[in-house]
């Protein structure tokens, strides 16, 4: 467990509102910090990847700001990198967001739209429980079936169900949470979920 | 299982928490948004939304501080409206900790504005606010600018507009219920329910938790309340309970991260 206040790299490409996440880190007591410099990534021993909105445009940001080399490097060296909504798509292999387009693939999933003919309402808006059936650090002290605020259209499908840590469901069953050794995502947004998400926070920073 | 939501509203005039009356703004509740914004914190509300309803368009500069300072406490999602009127404003405001837009007359006045929001930002972040009024005779309009100019009869049709130009949600709001304790207007609620497939929350007008299970009933996803959370202590968490007995699915949980601690999660 890291003790005193850990710095926390946010990814800053450009994209979303990196102020929530930012708010969350402090509130837990550790420091966040906006990188805007990939080069500077390469000394963060935590990353935090956000993003809304579409997968199209925020990948080609993360390519032509000169982030994506730098993840791979710490992701291969065994940094802890928490991708958020967007940012947890963006670890994907492909996406079927407007047309098909392919994603950073440290993990092994694709993204999907959910099934238009259930009659969901979509975009998912709201809080939604999460369930799992593997332990891992990242989910100490949290109850099963807690709830997390979710706001997306698409989902990931994991090739190997090893890489879902945790499930949700509307409509039908999805990966709401991923992870492949150091690589983490979360599908909701742990820094608008109250308790649970701060607490899920806390966790990663004590990975 | 996903969960019907939850939403305070706090009414913005001059930085100060109004109450609202048929749009009108004279009561104020809390000086200082942040005392209100710290109880919801602690009564489980699920979502805030935070409305800028002054006149005076330099109200929107200092509406951005205090939404910087407001979302250093608020860790369920934040949505912000009131002079959203061009893109700069959206970005200072979303740079400050706001999640979500709420737009309203740009819907009529700039409709590619509310379009390139939608591009630039994804439809999860831009919440068309619809303002329904009723005639003498109970006819039924939307107006826009705070309630001073129609722009069709139908809401149903509006909330489409919306969803087409971008909007990932309806905040539905009724002048002539607005503060009027009647709880919301249900016909036209369920109108702009059925005609659209994005979450709907119902507001305006809401005296009793029951008028909230009304306003479910009728469709909606979340419903919204401002005045009454304001003077009932623990309020949201009365309101969720009753809910709950009432068969709607609630999130329980609900306590401030510093006072759970290491503790087990409540509920």
């Amino acid at each position: 467990m890291a003790t005193g206040r850990t710095p926390i790299a946010i990814i800053d490409y450009g994209v979303g509102n990196l102020r929530s996440l930012a708010n969350a880190i402090e509130e837990i007591g550790h420091e966040p910090e906006l990188i805007d410099d990939p080069e500077v990534l390469l000394k963060a021993d935590r990353i935090i990847l956000p993003g809304v909105g579409a997968i199209e445009p925020a990948m080609r940001t993360l390519r032509t700001n000169g982030f994506v080399e730098p993840i791979f490097e710490c992701a291969k060296r065994g940094t802890p990198i928490l991708g958020v909504c967007l940012g947890m798509q963006l670890l994907c292999t492909s996406s079927y967001e407007n047309g098909t387009h392919e994603a950073l693939d440290l993990i092994d999933a694709e993204i999907l739209p959910f099934d238009p003919d259930v009659g969901l309402k979509i975009p998912h808006i709201g809080w939604n429980s999460i369930s799992w059936d593997q332990t891992h650090p990242l989910l100490d002290g949290i109850a099963p079936s807690s709830d997390v605020y979710f706001v997306h259209s698409f989902h990931a499908s994991c090739q190997h169900d090893s890489n879902v840590l945790a499930w949700t469901e509307y409509g039908e069953k999805f990966a709401s949470m991923l992870v492949k050794d150091n690589i983490l995502g979360a599908q909701f947004h742990p820094e608008k979920s109250q308790y649970v998400g701060l607490k899920i926070l806390q966790n990663f920073v004590g990975l | 299982m996903l969960k019907q939501r939850m939403i305070a509203v706090l009414i913005l005039r001059n930085g100060q928490v109004v109450q609202s009356i048929r749009f009108k703004h004279t009561n104020v509740i809390h000086a200082d948004p942040i005392h209100a914004m710290e109880a919801f914190n602690k009564w489980a509300v699920d979502e805030i939304v935070l409305l800028n309803v002054s006149l005076e368009p330099s109200s929107a500069e200092k509406f951005v501080e205090i939404i910087h300072r407001i979302s250093r406490e608020c860790f369920v999602p934040l949505s912000v409206g009131g002079w959203i009127t061009s893109e700069d404003y959206a970005q200072q405001l979303l740079r400050s900790g706001a999640d979500k837009l709420v737009v309203n007359s740009i819907v009529s006045e700039a409709p590619e504005l509310v379009t390139r929001l939608s591009e630039s930002y994804g439809r999860q972040c831009i919440v068309a606010s619809i303002d329904v009024c009723r005639s003498e005779g109970n006819d039924t309009a939307v107006a826009v600018d705070r309630g001073r100019r129609i722009v069709t009869s139908s809401p149903g049709d509006w909330a489409k507009r919306c969803v087409e130009l971008g909007a990932g949600e309806i905040f539905f709001n009724s002048i002539s219920h607005d503060g009027a304790r009647r709880g919301y207007d249900l016909e036209n609620l369920k109108a702009v329910c059925s005609a659209v497939g994005v979450p709907v929350i119902a507001f305006g007008g809401v005296m009793t938790w029951e008028h909230m299970a009304e306003g479910l009933r009728a469709g909606a996803d979340a419903v919204a309340a401002a005045n009454i959370f304001h003077y009932t202590e623990q309020a949201t968490r009365k309101a969720k309970s009753y809910l709950a007995d009432e068969g709607f699915r609630m999130r329980v949980e609900g306590r401030a991260f510093a006072q759970a601690g290491n503790d087990a999660i409540d509920g």
